[in-house]
C-alpha cells in the first residue's frame, strides 16, 4: 500500500532530511513511525501525502507511483489520503460539521450523501453533539478528535496521521489510538508518526524507526 | 495493466446537481464576503466604478454633441445677397429658378425692408436706423441644402455655382465651423476610447489587486482545501466569482453615478439649448450603452480575478 525505494530527500542548507528509505506497508496494516526530533518523521510522511516530493527514490501509494503524479491530479490523489496533524489545521471560522464535510465537498458528493456521511463521521468520533459548535470552543482533545472525523470522512484508504497525541495527556491517548485500532480494523492503512514509546508499546504494532534520517529499525 | 486500472482511479466524479448547486451555494457567498467589509471593499466598487463611468460619460458626451451637430447640420444654410439693381421681377424669376432645383431644400427670401426690419429688431439700433433715408439693404434670399447630410464640399460647390447667377452678388456659406465642430467630436470620441481602454487596465489592476489581498488573507483556508484534495477549479471559483460581483456592482455603481451626473447638469444644458434655438435634450445613457458597460465591467472584473488567481494559487502549499 506504501512502499519506499531508496528514497532520498535533503533540503538546501540543511543536514536533515531522509537518505536511501527503503520500506513496504502493506494493505490494512497499522504501523508507528518513531525516532528523535529532527529524525525525518514528519518529511516522510509529507512524501507520502505528496506534500513534498523525493530527491531521489520511488514513493508508491495505493498503486500510484508518485514521481508520475502531475499537479494537475494531485487533487485526486490527495482524496485518497487522509492526514491528520498535531495542529489540527481546523478552519476556525466554519463549525465543526462543515470542517469535517470540506473532503465532501471538493469531491462534489451531494447534500444529503455529505450529511450522512459527516454524521457517520462525527457520531464515530463521538462529537455528534457539538456539530454546530466553531474549533475554538472545544478542548484539545476534542479538536483532535474533529481532525481525525475530517481525515476519515472520506473513507481514503491511506490515514497518515503526525504527532496525533502531541498534547494530549495519556488517558486521551489511549482514547485516540484505540479510535485508530478501529478504522484499521475496517481495512485502513495507517501511518503514525509518534515519540510516545510507551504508547508504541500498548498497541505491539509494526514500527519503523527513524534516526538522523535513515531507517534503523522495522519491527 | 494492474497500474493501469488503479492509475485511472484517479478521476474525478461528476455529479451535475451537486456541482450545479455548489456553483450557486458558492455564487452568493462571494457576495455575502464582499459584504463582510462593507468600508473596504465599497471603496474599491467606488474606484471602479469611477473608472467605469469616466469613459462611459465621455462617450456620452460625445453622442449627445453629435446629435448638436445634426440639429446645426440641418441648419448648415448660404446666404446670397442679391445686387441692389435687380428688379422686383428678376427677384422672383430666380426664386423660381432655385425652387425648381433638386439640390436646394428650404427657401426663405427677405424684402430690404423685412432685412431692415430684421435688423431693427436683432441690432438694438432701431434709433439709428430710423434716421436712414434710404434701406441700403439688398435683397436676401437663405437656403439650405435639401439633403441634410450632404457634405460640405458638395454644398460649397453648390454655393459657388449660385454665386456665379446673374442676379447674385454675393454668397455666404456657413459651414466651416460645422466641419470644425464635426473633427472636434471626432477628437473627442477616439480621446473617450483611449480613455476607456486604459481605464479598463485600471479597473483589471484594481480588482486584481483587491482579489490579491482576499487571496493572502484566506491562504490558511486554501492550504486546508488543498490538503484534502481540493482542485485548482473549486479553490478558484470562489475568487472568480468575487471578481464578476466587484465588476457587476462596480459597473451598477457607475451607472449610478452617471445618472446622477446627468441630473446635475440637465437643467442648465436645457437652459443652453432654449437659448440656441431649443430642441435639443440631453441624453441619458441609453439601454445598450447600460448593457455594454455592465458586461464590460463584468468582464474586465473576471479578468482581473482570474489574473490574482493566476499568480497566487501556485505559490500556496501546504507544509
Ligand atoms: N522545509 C525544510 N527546510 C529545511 N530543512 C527541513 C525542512 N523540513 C525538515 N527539515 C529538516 O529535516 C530534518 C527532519 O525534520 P522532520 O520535521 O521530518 O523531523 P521530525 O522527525 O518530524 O521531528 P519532530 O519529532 O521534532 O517533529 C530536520 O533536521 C529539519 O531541520
Ligand atoms: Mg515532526
Amino acid at each position: 500500500m506504501i512502499r519506499f525505494d531508496r528514497v532520498s530527500k535533503s533540503y538546501p542548507g540543511s543536514q536533515g532530511g531522509l537518505h536511501e528509505v527503503s520500506f513496504h506497508i502493506e494493505p490494512g496494516e497499522m504501523v508507528f513511525l518513531t525516532g528523535h526530533s529532527g529524525a525525518g518523521k514528519s518529511t516522510l510522511l509529507r512524501l507520502v501525502g505528496l506534500l513534498e516530493r523525493a530527491n531521489r527514490g520511488q514513493v508508491w501509494v495505493n498503486g500510484h507511483n508518485l514521481s508520475r503524479i502531475s499537479s494537475r491530479r494531485l487533487p485526486l490523489f490527495r482524496r485518497q489520503v487522509g492526514m491528520i496533524f498535531q495542529d489540527h489545521r481546523l478552519l476556525a471560522d466554519r463549525t465543526v460539521f462543515d470542517n469535517v464535510a470540506l473532503p465532501l465537498v471538493v469531491a462534489g458528493l451531494g447534500q444529503a450523501e455529505i450529511r450522512r456521511r459527516v454524521q457517520a463521521a462525527l457520531d464515530k468520533v463521538g462529537l455528534l453533539k457539538k456539530a454546530r459548535a466553531l474549533p475554538v470552543t472545544l478542548s484539545g482533545g476534542e479538536q483532535q478528535r474533529v481532525g481525525i472525523a475530517r481525515a476519515v470522512v472520506s473513507r481514503p484508504p491511506v490515514v497518515l496521521a503526525d504527532e496525533p497525541t502531541g498534547n494530549l495527556d495519556p488517558e486521551l491517548s489511549l482514547e485516540i489510538m484505540e479510535l485508530f485500532r478501529q478504522f484499521n480494523q475496517v481495512g485502513v492503512t495507517l501511518l503514525i508518526a509518534t515519540h510516545d514509546l510507551a504508547l508504541v508499546e500498548h498497541f505491539s504494532c509494526r514500527t519503523l524507526t527513524l534516526r538522523d534520517g535513515r531507517l534503523v529499525g522495522d519491527r | 495493466m494492474a497500474r493501469r486500472r488503479r492509475t485511472n482511479r484517479l478521476r474525478a466524479s461528476l455529479q451535475p446537481r451537486a456541482w450545479l448547486l455548489r456553483h450557486l451555494q458558492v455564487f452568493v457567498s462571494s457576495l455575502g464576503r464582499i459584504w463582510q467589509r462593507p468600508f473596504g471593499n465599497g471603496m474599491s466598487i467606488l474606484v471602479i466604478a469611477i473608472a467605469i463611468a469616466l469613459p462611459a460619460g465621455l462617450q456620452l458626451l460625445v453622442s449627445n454633441l453629435a446629435q448638436l451637430a445634426g440639429h446645426w447640420e440641418g441648419g448648415a444654410s448660404a446666404t446670397l445677397f442679391l445686387k441692389p439693381e435687380v428688379s422686383d421681377r428678376q427677384v422672383k424669376a430666380l426664386l423660381q429658378r432655385l425652387g425648381n432645383d433638386q439640390r436646394i431644400g428650404a427657401l426663405e427670401h427677405l424684402t430690404p425692408q423685412q432685412a431692415l426690419e430684421e435688423f431693427r429688431q436683432h441690432s438694438g439700433l432701431s434709433e439709428a436706423i430710423s434716421l436712414l433715408e434710404e434701406n441700403p439693404l439688398p435683397h436676401v434670399v437663405l437656403l439650405k441644402p435639401a439633403d441634410a447630410g450632404l457634405s460640405p464640399e458638395r454644398f460649397q460647390a453648390l454655393v459657388r455655382e449660385l454665386r456665379s447667377q446673374p442676379e447674385v452678388d454675393r454668397a455666404m456659406v456657413d459651414l466651416q465651423w460645422v466641419s470644425r465642430f464635426r473633427a472636434m467630436v471626432q477628437l473627442l470620441r477616439r480621446g473617450s476610447q483611449v480613455l476607456a481602454v486604459l481605464l479598463s487596465l485600471a479597473v483589471v489592476l484594481v480588482i486584481g489587486n483587491t482579489i490579491r489581498l482576499e487571496i493572502q488573507g484566506r491562504r490558511e483556508e486554501i492550504e486546508i482545501v488543498k490538503l484534502v484534495g481540493g482542485s485548482r477549479a473549486f479553490i478558484r471559483r470562489p475568487f472568480l466569482y468575487e471578481g464578476f460581483w466587484y465588476g457587476l456592482l462596480g459597473g451598477l455603481t457607475a451607472l449610478l453615478l452617471l445618472e446622477l451626473s446627468l441630473l446635475f447638469l440637465r437643467g442648465p444644458v436645457e437652459r443652453l439649448a432654449q437659448l440656441y434655438g431649443g430642441g435639443f435634450r440631453l441624453q441619458g445613457p441609453d439601454p445598450a450603452l447600460a448593457l455594454a458597460m455592465l458586461l464590460v465591467a463584468v468582464l474586465l472584473g473576471v479578468i482581473g480575478a482570474w489574473l490574482a488567481v493566476q499568480q497566487q494559487l501556485d505559490r500556496i502549499e501546504p507544509a
